[in-house]
């Protein structure tokens, strides 16, 4: 028979660390900080819609690029938070999480040995998406004493003639890293001078302390060649919904939208109606979110200067990202070791690609309770390794 | 007042509305600000009467202890000069009285008061409140069960079903 499987997925490899996931995911008794969703529930206003609009039976489809009086509210959202206007019925689509935006829109931008920027640590699938659009992945490692930012000295040892786009993840999922607006403006430059395109994933963009969150699409002359991609789960926690979308470029937009409706149709019509409340009339419950994050973050750095751990002070997402070189074992290892024996799951850096390496993903979307908790174990066994090097 | 301590306030008294017994290292860690200016904010509004007490939210039903508690709708006449302040005053002073608002609408005055017994709470009704000066009618509503009580559901919550470890 035949072998049912593309070379192409099959060359692509699995996380290496699934097996430490399986292990932690299997652990009953287990305290985690390793998970990357919110820990609120769904704003009730947003729940209630969505059960109103069951009631009713708007269960057939939306238009392919989805409801237009949801693109309508998040054009004038994308507006009043990242002051870029959009044309809700040419350059926006909604899509199945940011996720599938990702995936369409690097599939719709890329012919085959296209190389595409993607910065690391950062989220897992702009590589396979990449290799799956016949894109070539070029890594750029972010370098720890930059606070896991992106800078032009990055960009210049990767860049080729070959390079078509570039991932801008942030706010960054795993390091908490944001660029501001002059983190970003030399990017921006870059970017131009070398004609690259940008796939900005902003999908933790309400989730930023002390400063507001910047678009690369903001920056002069940078609307015509960035991809924003956004969405529901994160700062409106509504990551079961399945809700995102993305804006950019008619051009690109139109032929998203036709992939689009050939791979899913629309997205879950429910959800789009239940994200319009949410768009209209959550503001608050957002804020109230990301008020508590910012708590529970200042309440970690505060635990990991008094341990001795070292970090920088993140201003993004609801991750710290603390380095572990001192112990001189790799993350996977120590986070094998603090699963076994102190049951607190967290995730190695290097599930972020290898210049994790050295590092933690520690996760604040918990309640200070069990962050107490799970902190308290996570300091016996810091003591118990540095007696063991003494 | 200056802003910033105006919005550190607010700050402080969002969190210990729901953390009463936060203590006051945590709180100034968690709010980004310094112990001191956070013991002394503290200690400002507990004179100024901002703060007027740290309680403590109990579910009594699930104790032993007997308790019925009602809201008592009272549609009384306001006195020259005083207008609802005198009457408000004889009924706050009661012990089992537990809050008394001035209202809008088709009564004056809502009375909130906790009993042991549903009889207790009726002869208090119509031997105190009813023959009082000024009170014109009474009517009384007994709770039977607190879904909600000070913004917290007092139904069990549910295991949360987030997988633990997630990317």
């Amino acid at each position: 028979m035949r072998n049912p499987l593309s070379k192409k997925i099959v060359d692509i490899q699995p996380s290496g660390i699934r097996k430490f996931f399986d292990v932690a995911n299997e652990m009953k008794d287990a305290i985690s900080l390793g998970v990357g969703e919110p820990d609120f529930d769904t704003p009730w206003r947003i729940r209630e819609e969505g059960i109103f609009t069951l009631e009713k039976g708007r269960t057939f489809y939306t238009s392919n690029a989805g409801l237009k009086e949801l693109r309508q509210e998040i054009c004038r959202y994308l507006e009043r938070k990242i002051h870029v206007s959009y044309d809700p019925i040419k350059e926006t689509l909604i899509t199945v999480g940011g996720s599938e935006a990702i995936d369409v829109g690097l599939r719709c931008m890329l012919d085959p040995g296209d190389e595409v920027l993607i910065p690391q640590p950062s989220y897992v699938s702009y590589l396979p998406c990449t290799i799956m659009a016949d894109g070539v992945p070029v890594v750029v490692p972010l370098q720890p004493e930059n606070e896991f930012k992106l800078t032009v000295a990055d960009l210049e040892k990767y860049t080729t003639e070959k390079t078509k786009i570039l991932i801008m993840p942030f706010p960054n999922n795993p390091t908490g890293s944001i660029m501001t607006k002059e983190d970003l403006r030399p990017v921006a430059e870059f970017v131009k001078e070398h004609d690259l395109y940008v796939l900005s994933d902003e999908i933790y963009s309400e989730l930023t302390y002390k400063t507001q969150h910047v678009s690369i699409a903001s920056l002069p002359g940078m609307r015509e060649r960035t991809l924003v991609i956004n969405g529901f789960s994160k700062g409106f926690a509504m990551t079961g919904w399945r809700l995102g979308y993305c804006c950019g470029p008619e051009v690109l937009i139109e032929q998203m939208t036709k992939l689009h409706q050939f791979a899913i149709m629309c997205a879950p019509t429910n959800s789009q109606y239940a994200a319009v409340e949410g768009l209209r009339n959550c503001e608050d419950e957002v804020e109230e979110m990301r008020k508590s994050y910012d708590q529970r973050r200042r309440f970690l750095m505060h635990e990991f200067a008094r341990m001795g751990l070292e970090c920088f002070e993140p201003f993004g997402a609801f991750y710290v990202f603390p380095s572990i070189r001192e112990f001189g074992m790799s993350s996977e290892e120590f986070a094998t070791r603090l699963l076994e024996e102190e049951k607190v799951a967290v995730v190695p850096g290097t599930a972020f690609g290898e210049c994790g390496e050295g590092f933690l993903r520690i996760s604040y979307a918990y309640s200070l309770e069990d962050l107490k908790e799970a902190l308290g174990r996570l300091e016996s066994f810091i003591r118990k390794l540095r007696k063991e090097q003494a | 007042m200056n802003e910033k301590k105006e919005a550190l306030r607010i700050e402080i008294l969002k969190y210990i509305e729901k953390h009463s017994r936060a203590d006051l290292g945590e709180l100034a860690v968690l709010l980004g600000a310094e112990e001191a200016e956070v013991a002394n904010e503290m200690a400002e509004m507990e004179k100024e009467k901002i703060i007027c007490g740290y309680h403590t939210l109990i579910d009594w039903d699930k104790t032993g202890l007997e308790k019925v508690t009602a809201l008592i709708e009272v549609r009384v006449t306001p006195q020259r000069d005083r207008g609802f302040d005198r009457i408000a005053e004889r009924l706050y002073n009661y012990p089992e009285v537990y809050a008394v608002y001035l209202i809008s609408g088709s009564y004056d005055l809502l009375v909130t008061m906790e009993g042991k017994t549903l009889k207790e709470v009726s002869r208090f009704v119509s031997e105190k409140l009813s023959p009082l000066d000024g009170v014109l009618s009474t009517a009384t509503h007994f709770i039977l069960k607190k879904y909600k009580d000070h913004g917290t559901v007092m139904v069990t919550k549910k295991e949360s079903e987030r997988i633990p470890v997630t990317l």
